[in-house]
C-alpha cells in the first residue's frame, strides 16, 4: 500500500466530509432552531443534481446550470415550505417524519416520471478537468479539490454568517431559546423560511456538484440524507461545529475504511465491516456521549 | 376487549369473519392476498407497541422484520428447514438484534431515536447486501416453505393461511392484554409524560427497553412469516421505505388502538394493488394522499370508524 | 435526636458562570415541615430538582435516610420514599384521576414487567389510590381525565400521587400556585393533617400557608442560604426583612 494511495483516499474523504457537511449543515440547523425534522432533505440534494444535469445538457455550459439549479431548488424549497411543511412546524415528530416521507415518495416518483429511471449524464467541466500531480508521480483530480474547496469555502461563509451577523446570532439564540427570540419580536416565521431555504441551497449544491462524479438517478438522496443523519448525530443537534466535525469524522472512516479494511480483514469480511463502519462509530460515540460531541446546553 | 359492543365493533367482526372466508373462494391470488394483510398487520400492530403506546418512534422497524426472515432463509439454505427449529430462532435473533440496538438508541430521545433507528436499520441494509454468500442484492431463494412434521403442510395456500391467521389473532389476543396490563399502563404512562413517570419510581429506560425487544422479536415473527409467504428474502426487506411504509401503515389505520395498524396494513395495500392496476406511478397519488391524512386527519381510518374525535398528541 | 431525614451538604450547582445554588446547607427531621421562602430567581426550583435526582449537583452532597443519593438518578430516589409534586403540574393526562394515582400505587407494588394481567384489576393498588384519592378530597372525580380537571384539581391530584407513593418526605413545589384562597385552605388542610406522619419540604410563595404549616424556615436568596429557623425568628431578622423589602412580611396573622 503505498503513500501515494493513502493520501487519496485520505483527500477522497476530505471530499466526502466536506459534502456531508453541506448537508448537515442545513440539517442541524433546521433540527436545532426549528425542532423539525425533515427527511425530505435528501429530495433536494436529488433536485439538484437533476435540475444542473439538465440545465448543462440544455445551456452547454456547467458554470451556467449551477446557479440556475440553485436558483431551481430556491424556488422548490420556497414552494414545498409554505404548502404543506408550515403546518408541520407545531406538530409532534411522528407527524414531521411521516408527512416528509410521503414527501420523499413523492419527488422520487415525479423524478421518476421526468427523468426516467435511467442515469443523467453529467461532464465535469473542462476546465475542471484533468489531474494535477501529487508526489512519487501520483495523480489526483482537480474537480474533486475544487469542490472540496468549494466546500470548505461555503463553511468559512456560514461560520461567518453564524457567528459575525445579526442573523447568525439569531440563529444562534433561536437553537437555545426559541422563546426568548420570539418574545424580542423577531418575525419568526421569517426567521425559519430563511434558515430552511439555506439547507435547501446547501443539499442542493452538494448535489449538483457531485454529480459529474457520481451517477445522477432517482433515489440518491437518501443515502447521503442518512449518513447526514448519522453526522448529525455524532456532532450533536443544532452545531454546526458538531456537523462538521462530524462530516469529516465520518467522512475519513467511511473512504479510509472502505479501502484499509478489505486490505487488513481480507475479502471476506472487510467489504461488509467497511459498510458498518461509519454506525459503529455513532455507536461509539453513543455509548460514550448520548447528546453527540458538541451538545448545546438548552437554555 | 372493553365492554359494550358498538356497532363497529360488529363491522369488525364482520370483516374478520370474512377475511377468513377468503380461502373458500379458491382462488390463490385473493388468498395470498388475504395472507400479506395478515402479516404486515401483524408487523404493524407490532410497531404500534413503540409508537402507538409507547411514543418510541421508530424509523427502523424493518431492520427487525429482515432480521427474523434472513434466519429463516439462510437456515433454509443450509438445509434446517423445521419451523419448529426456525421459527423461534427468527424470533430469538431479531430480539437479541432489538436488544442490542435499543440498548443503544434509547440512551438518547425525541429527534435523535428517530434518526438512530434509521441509520441502525440502514447499517444491517448494507450488510445484508455484502452478504454474497447468500445472494447479495438479488436475494436467497426458499426452495420449499418451512415444515412442521408432516403435520401442517405449508406449502398449500389456504393451510398457510390458516396458520397465518391463528397466530394473527393470537398475538393481537396477546397484545391486547398486554396494552392493559401493569406493563402496558407503565408504558401509556411513559408515553404520555415520562418524566413524571420517572419521578413516581419507575426506571423508564428498563421499560422502553423491554417493549422495544418485544417489538422486535414480534416483527421478526412477521418476517419469518413473510420469508415462507414470498420465499425470496433480499436486502429490500431492510430498506428504509419499507420501515417508513410500517410507519405509514400505523398512523394510517390508528395510533394507539389495537386494531388501528391491521386497518391500516390492509388500507395501504389494498391501495396499493388497486392504484398500481391504474398506473406504474401510483406513488405519484399515493404521497400526497399520505401528506393529506397526515395533515389532516389524525385519527386514521379507525377515528372514522368509531367515530371519536382525532387523537390528541 | 432523632437522624434527620434529609440533609444537604454545600450543595451547589453552577450553569456556566451563573450560580443557581451556592454551597446550601440544611436538614429536615423526620415530621417536620420546613419552607423554603425566596425572590424569584433565587434557586428554589433547582433546589428542589437537584434534591429530587433530576438535576446533578456541581459540587456537595445530599443524604435521604442517612444514604448518600447523590448520584442517584430521580427513580431510585423515589422508591427510597421520596415523592415529589410539580410547580407546572404534570400528570399523565390521558389517564383519569384514578389511574393516576394507582400509577403512583403500582410503583411501590413490585415490578411492574407483568404482561397478562389487567392493572386496573389490581385491588391492593385500586385500594391505596382510592384512598389517597379521599384524602385530598378528590374521590368524586375519580373517573374524570386528568386533562378535564380544574387547575386546583390538578394540584390536588398531585399531591394524591405523591402521597400513594408512601413516602417519607414529600417534596412539594409552590403547591397553592394559582389558587384562590379558598382552595388554598383547602390545601393547608390536607398538609396540616398530613403533618406528623410524614416529613414535608415546600417551597411556597404564600406566606399565609407558609406559616399556617411550617416548623421551620429557610431563606434562599441569590443561590445562597439568607436565614434559617422557626417561622417568628425569621420574621423578626432583620436581615430578611431588607432581602424581602417588607413586600412578603405584611401582617402576621
Amino acid at each position: 500500500m503505498s503513500l501515494a494511495l493513502l493520501v487519496e483516499q485520505l483527500l477522497n474523504g476530505i471530499q466526502l466530509g466536506m459534502m456531508l457537511f453541506l448537508m448537515a449543515a442545513g440539517l442541524t440547523l433546521v433540527f436545532g432552531v426549528m425542532n423539525f425534522i425533515n427527511l425530505a432533505h435528501g429530495s433536494f440534494y436529488m433536485v439538484g443534481a437533476f435540475l444542473a444535469a439538465t440545465f448543462t445538457a440544455w445551456t452547454g455550459s456547467f458554470y451556467l446550470a449551477v446557479p440556475l439549479a440553485l436558483a431551481g431548488c430556491i424556488v422548490l424549497g420556497a414552494l414545498v415550505e409554505i404548502a404543506a411543511l408550515r403546518r408541520l412546524y407545531d406538530r409532534d415528530h411522528l407527524d414531521q417524519v411521516l408527512a416528509t416521507f410521503s414527501l420523499i415518495l413523492f419527488f422520487n416518483e415525479l423524478a421518476t416520471i421526468l427523468w426516467g429511471t435511467e442515469p443523467q449524464y453529467m461532464p465535469i467541466p473542462a476546465l475542471l478537468s484533468g489531474s494535477i500531480p501529487l508526489f512519487e508521480g501520483a495523480q489526483y483530480p482537480v474537480y474533486r479539490l475544487a469542490i472540496t474547496g468549494a466546500g470548505i469555502a461555503i463553511g468559512l461563509l456560514l461560520y461567518v454568517l453564524v457567528v459575525h451577523s445579526r442573523v447568525g446570532m439569531l440563529i444562534r439564540a433561536g437553537a437555545t431559546h426559541r422563546e426568548t427570540v420570539q418574545s424580542l419580536g423577531v418575525d419568526i416565521k421569517l426567521l425559519f423560511t430563511v434558515i430552511f431555504g439555506l439547507g435547501v441551497a446547501f443539499a442542493g449544491f452538494a448535489g449538483m456538484v457531485t454529480g459529474p462524479l457520481l451517477a445522477v438517478q432517482v433515489g440518491i438522496g437518501e443515502p447521503m440524507l442518512i449518513v447526514a443523519f448519522v453526522v448529525i448525530v455524532i456532532g450533536g443537534i443544532g452545531s454546526i461545529r458538531g456537523a462538521l466535525v462530524g462530516s469529516l469524522l465520518v467522512g475519513l472512516v467511511d473512504t479510509v475504511g472502505r479501502f484499509i479494511l478489505p486490505l487488513w480483514l481480507g475479502y471476506r469480511f472487510g467489504p461488509a465491516l467497511a459498510s458498518m463502519a461509519i454506525y459503529v462509530l455513532m455507536a461509539v460515540v453513543l455509548v460514550w456521549r448520548p447528546q453527540g460531541l458538541f451538545r448545546l446546553a438548552r437554555g | 376487549m372493553a365492554g359494550h359492543l358498538r356497532p363497529a365493533h360488529w363491522l369488525l367482526a364482520a370483516v374478520l369473519l370474512a377475511v377468513l372466508c377468503v380461502p373458500l373462494l379458491g382462488d390463490v391470488f385473493y388468498t395470498r392476498l388475504a395472507t400479506r394483510i395478515l402479516i404486515l398487520g401483524l408487523i404493524a400492530v407490532s410497531l404500534n407497541l413503540l409508537v402507538g403506546y409507547g411514543g418510541m418512534i421508530s424509523f427502523g422497524h424493518a431492520a427487525f422484520v429482515g432480521l427474523g426472515a434472513y434466519t429463516t432463509a439462510i437456515l433454509a439454505f443450509h438445509g434446517v428447514a423445521s419451523g419448529f427449529l426456525v421459527w423461534p430462532a427468527a424470533i430469538a435473533v431479531s430480539a437479541l438484534g432489538a436488544l442490542v440496538i435499543g440498548a443503544i438508541a434509547l440512551r438518547t430521545g425525541g429527534v435523535y431515536f428517530i434518526m438512530i433507528t434509521l441509520a441502525f436499520a440502514q447499517m444491517l441494509y448494507y450488510t445484508s447486501v455484502g452478504l454474497e454468500r447468500y445472494g447479495g442484492d438479488d436475494g436467497v431463494r426458499m426452495a420449499a416453505r418451512n415444515t412442521f412434521a408432516g403435520v401442517l403442510e405449508l406449502g398449500r395456500p389456504s393451510v398457510f393461511f390458516y396458520v397465518v391467521a391463528a397466530i394473527f389473532m393470537a398475538v393481537v389476543f396477546a397484545f391486547s392484554r398486554l396494552v392493559r396490563s401493569r406493563f402496558g399502563r407503565v408504558l401509556r404512562g411513559i408515553k404520555d409524560n415520562e418524566r413524571r413517570m420517572q419521578s413516581l419510581g419507575y426506571d423508564t429506560y428498563r421499560y422502553k427497553l423491554a417493549a422495544f425487544v418485544i417489538a422486535g422479536a414480534l416483527a421478526g415473527l412477521g418476517g419469518a412469516l413473510n420469508a415462507n409467504l414470498v420465499q425470496l428474502v433480499s436486502p429490500s426487506m431492510i430498506h428504509w421505505i419499507m420501515s417508513g411504509d410500517l410507519l405509514i401503515m400505523v398512523i394510517l389505520g390508528g395510533v394507539g388502538t389495537l386494531f388501528g395498524p391491521v386497518i391500516g396494513a390492509a388500507a395501504f395495500i389494498l391501495l396499493e394493488e388497486v392504484l398500481a392496476g391504474y398506473t406504474k406511478h401510483w406513488m405519484i397519488v399515493l404521497g400526497p394522499l399520505m401528506l393529506l391524512v397526515v395533515l389532516f386527519q389524525k385519527g386514521g381510518i379507525h377515528a372514522l370508524l368509531f367515530r371519536r374525535g382525532a387523537a390528541h398528541g | 435526636m432523632a437522624e434527620a431525614i434529609l440533609e444537604i451538604r454545600e450543595l451547589s450547582k453552577s450553569y456556566g458562570a451563573l450560580r443557581a445554588n451556592d454551597s446550601i446547607s440544611l436538614s429536615v427531621q423526620p415530621r417536620e415541615t420546613h419552607a423554603i421562602i425566596g425572590p424569584n430567581g433565587a434557586g428554589k426550583t433547582t433546589l428542589i430538582s437537584q434534591i429530587a435526582g433530576e438535576v446533578s449537583p456541581s459540587a456537595g452532597s445530599i443524604l435521604f435516610r442517612g444514604r448518600d443519593v447523590t448520584a442517584l438518578p430521580a427513580h431510585r430516589r423515589s422508591a427510597l420514599g421520596l415523592a415529589r409534586t410539580f410547580q407546572i403540574t404534570s400528570v399523565i393526562k390521558s389517564f383519569t384521576a384514578q389511574e393516576n394515582v394507582a400509577t403512583a400505587a403500582q410503583a411501590r407494588a413490585g415490578h411492574s414487567f407483568r404482561f397478562w394481567r389487567p392493572a386496573d384489576r389490581a385491588d391492593d393498588i385500586n385500594g391505596r389510590a382510592k384512598s389517597a384519592l379521599d384524602r385530598v378530597g378528590l374521590a368524586a372525580r375519580a373517573d374524570v381525565p386528568a386533562v378535564s380537571l380544574a387547575h386546583g384539581e390538578h394540584r390536588q391530584l398531585e399531591i394524591a400521587m405523591a402521597l400513594a407513593s408512601s413516602p417519607s418526605l414529600l417534596l412539594l413545589d409552590e403547591p397553592t400556585a394559582g389558587m384562590g384562597p379558598e382552595e388554598s385552605q383547602q390545601i393547608v388542610r390536607l398538609l396540616r393533617e398530613l403533618k406528623p406522619e410524614l416529613a414535608i419540604l415546600l417551597i411556597e410563595h404564600d406566606m399565609d400557608v407558609v406559616f399556617s404549616v411550617a416548623d421551620r424556615l429557610t431563606v434562599l436568596v441569590n443561590g445562597r442560604v439568607l436565614a434559617s429557623g422557626a417561622p417568628e425568628a425569621i420574621r423578626r431578622d432583620p436581615r430578611v426583612r431588607e432581602a424581602y423589602l417588607g413586600e412578603e412580611f405584611a401582617a402576621p396573622p
